[in-house]
């Protein structure tokens, strides 16, 4: 039997799909069903990569769960609809990977905090936060790993083809859940999201500022050696993860100005911000799946 | 041009996009100061908080002096007979701040974009107009896009409850033909009681040109601001279209005596610098760059070493929209290393 663990996505959007291609590259994961709420372009396209389809949400998927052994589910839906999904699949025996902003269980940026969750055992419920926090979070705590950080602010740009309907109906929902994360993740004392969506032609990379108010002088040395540090670890699982210029220093303000590019497997290499979403998604699966095979953590879902 | 007898409401800006060229640092006592001052010049409506509206308090936008909480509860008791309006923009503040200026009493909340992604205010003109306040949807940079593609923006703010729609010239770009061409669509798409309004930057001295060409083509709301005090070369100078308005015997309800006064007395000692149309700011209206960067542009072009006016001009190379502030240090840096 292969090592890989099974998983089902459930939105089969522009995420979904993106999300899907790359785990059919997995060495860890195997995706096996794509769930949708109807017929459409994206449950088409999953079909043809030969996977199992619902057309009826997430109930299509629960009768099958435990025949299929299916021990990890992405949601790659909206925050309204996550809570619903993750109850469903939990009862059944699976991990759930949050890819939206709804923030149920712990927020998980893989370079900054997936080792102490892993450590924690398992979960039922792991949260990606946002794309803005994926891209930005690992600088507030590159900084904070150094010295505290009274203060994080983000400013996420992203081009307006970028961001789809569910992100936009719940704007919101991204500022609340990115300012938390640079809190609880990032290590900031109090944080701050800002996005800024640009519809100009051709569209722009995503770009993200990031400022941090140190509590003390900055240790210019340390910070600078942390950040590129954390580049290179972000780059790990996103390639086109580019610092371009910073760590700038004024007073006690330390600024970061990066740069993402997609892999581009289903989504334009622009869209670094839904990249680096499924990329850390994937990634956050892939360490469970090592961990479950491995026996450092239950697959409760082993029929 | 006739606006005989024609009710025109002016909207006065210099405690909200004034905001801007005081670096957000007017104080509480200022800002009850001048909002009593307005109210008496019988100025209807009168916007306070930070320049980036609700929640723009950052590094990125600056902090400001108090916060949005503590300007709206210090100037809303003080009022007899204006109405207080709040600016939002999603993506910086959220609905738990228009809650916040709802409970204090604000009459009036202005949901802004940028002109193509009025689909960001969906929650926030829902919520707003479910509350039962005036709901503005606000379509910034409008210079941008052609008078029916901010129509199609429009019909979304407004089927999501506005009941009043902005055509906002962010970059004091449009001229007065391009002014008449989008509120004259608007005018005749959208429904008969959902109200239009006009917000100009005086960048290539056209603010008050430009909102008589809205009121003829069918707004019936105008922003200004005492003595012009707005980002970029300030905004339509509130008491001099106020003047014009008068002697074209349309109706404001205003004092216009009392609103120079204002001007003059309150808001000119205000400046930090004078608030006019010169190179910078002049670059800003011709290239269509987003009148709050001036003063970043400045800064950066002092700390790199850069013309200001190259920053403002690669700006708009670069299609920035409003809230893009902190690309501006990364273009003087880049600037500054290219002229290595």
């Amino acid at each position: 039997m292969s090592k890989k663990i099974r998983a089902a996505i459930i939105g089969p959007g522009n995420i979904g799909t993106d999300l899907l291609m790359k785990a059919m590259r997995s060495d860890w994961i195997e995706p096996v069903w794509m769930v949708g709420i109807e017929e459409s372009e994206g449950i088409k396209r999953a079909r043809d990569f030969g996977m199992k389809v619902s057309t009826s949400g997430v109930d299509g998927l629960v009768p099958s769960m435990k025949d299929d052994n299916i021990q990890i589910v992405f949601d790659a839906t909206s925050a309204y609809v996550h809570a619903d999904n993750s109850r469903k699949v939990v009862e059944q025996g699976a991990i759930m990977i949050d890819l939206t902003p709804a923030a149920i269980g712990p927020f998980c940026v893989p370079p900054v905090n997936l080792g102490e969750l892993l450590k924690e055992g398992r979960k039922d419920n792991v949260n990606m936060v946002t794309c803005g926090g994926q891209a930005t979070i690992p600088m507030v705590a590159a900084v904070s790993q150094v010295q505290d950080v009274e203060y994080g602010e983000i400013v996420a740009t992203v081009a307006s083809k970028s961001i789809g309907p569910g992100t936009r109906k719940n704007i919101d929902e991204f500022t609340r859940t990115t300012a938390g994360a640079i809190e609880q993740v990032g290590g900031a004392t109090k944080g701050k999201a800002i996005i800024v969506c640009n519809p100009a032609e051709p569209p722009l990379m995503m770009r993200d500022t990031i400022h941090c108010l140190t509590k003390d002088e900055p240790n210019q040395d340390a910070i600078t050696k942390s950040v590129h540090n954390m580049v290179k670890e972000v780059q790990k699982y996103v390639p086109g993860y580019r610092l371009i210029n910073g760590p700038i220093f004024d007073g006690k303000r330390v600024t970061i100005f990066v740069e993402v590019e997609g892999l581009g497997d289903f989504l334009p290499t622009y869209s670094g911000n839904l990249d680096i979403m499924t990329a850390a998604g994937l990634r956050t699966a892939e360490m469970y799946a090592e961990a479950m095979a491995n026996g450092d953590i239950s697959s409760t879902a082993t029929a | 041009m006739d606006l005989k007898g024609k009710k025109v409401t002016l909207h006065d800006m210099c405690l909200r996009d004034g905001m801007h060229p005081k670096q957000h640092q007017i104080s509480i006592d200022e800002m009850i100061d001048i909002a009593v001052a307005l109210d008496e010049s019988g100025v209807p409506l009168i916007e306070v908080t930070h320049g980036d509206g609700l929640g723009g308090a950052s590094v990125n936008y600056g902090f400001p002096a108090a916060s949005d909480e503590a300007y709206l509860d210090a100037v809303i008791p003080k009022m007899k007979n204006a109405k207080i309006s709040a600016l939002l923009l999603p993506g910086i503040g959220t609905v738990d701040h228009l809650k916040m200026a709802a409970d204090i009493g604000v009459s009036t909340i202005r949901v802004a974009t940028h002109c193509t992604e009025a689909d960001f205010s969906e929650q926030h003109i829902g919520l707003a107009s479910k509350m039962g306040l005036d709901t503005v949807g606000f379509l910034m940079m409008a210079h941008m896009i052609s008078a029916e593609a901010l129509l199609e923006q429009a019909l979304l703010m407004e089927s999501y409850g506005a009941n009043c729609i902005y055509c906002t010239d962010s970059a004091g770009y449009m001229l007065p033909h391009q002014v008449t061409e989008r509120i004259a669509l608007l005018r005749s798409k959208l429904k008969p009681e959902t109200e239009l309004g006009f917000h100009g930057h005086h960048n290539m001295a056209l603010g008050v040109a430009n909102s008589l060409a809205a009121i003829e083509a069918g707004a019936n709301r105008i922003d200004g601001s005492a003595a012009g005090l707005g980002a970029g070369a300030g905004n339509t100078p509130l008491e001099v279209l106020a003047a014009v308005l008068k002697r074209m015997d349309a109706d404001t309800g205003i004092d216009i005596f009392k609103l120079m006064a204002v001007a003059e007395e309150k808001i000119v000692p205000l400046m930090d610098n004078i608030v006019r149309v010169d190179r910078d700011s002049l670059t800003l209206g011709y290239a269509g760059v987003y009148s709050s960067f001036l003063l970043f542009a400045q800064r950066a072009s002092a700390k790199y070493g850069v013309p200001s006016q190259d920053i403002l001009l690669e700006m708009a190379r670069l299609k920035a929209v409003g809230g893009q502030e902190d690309q501006i240090e990364l273009v003087a840096m880049e600037m500054a290393e290219a002229k290595k």
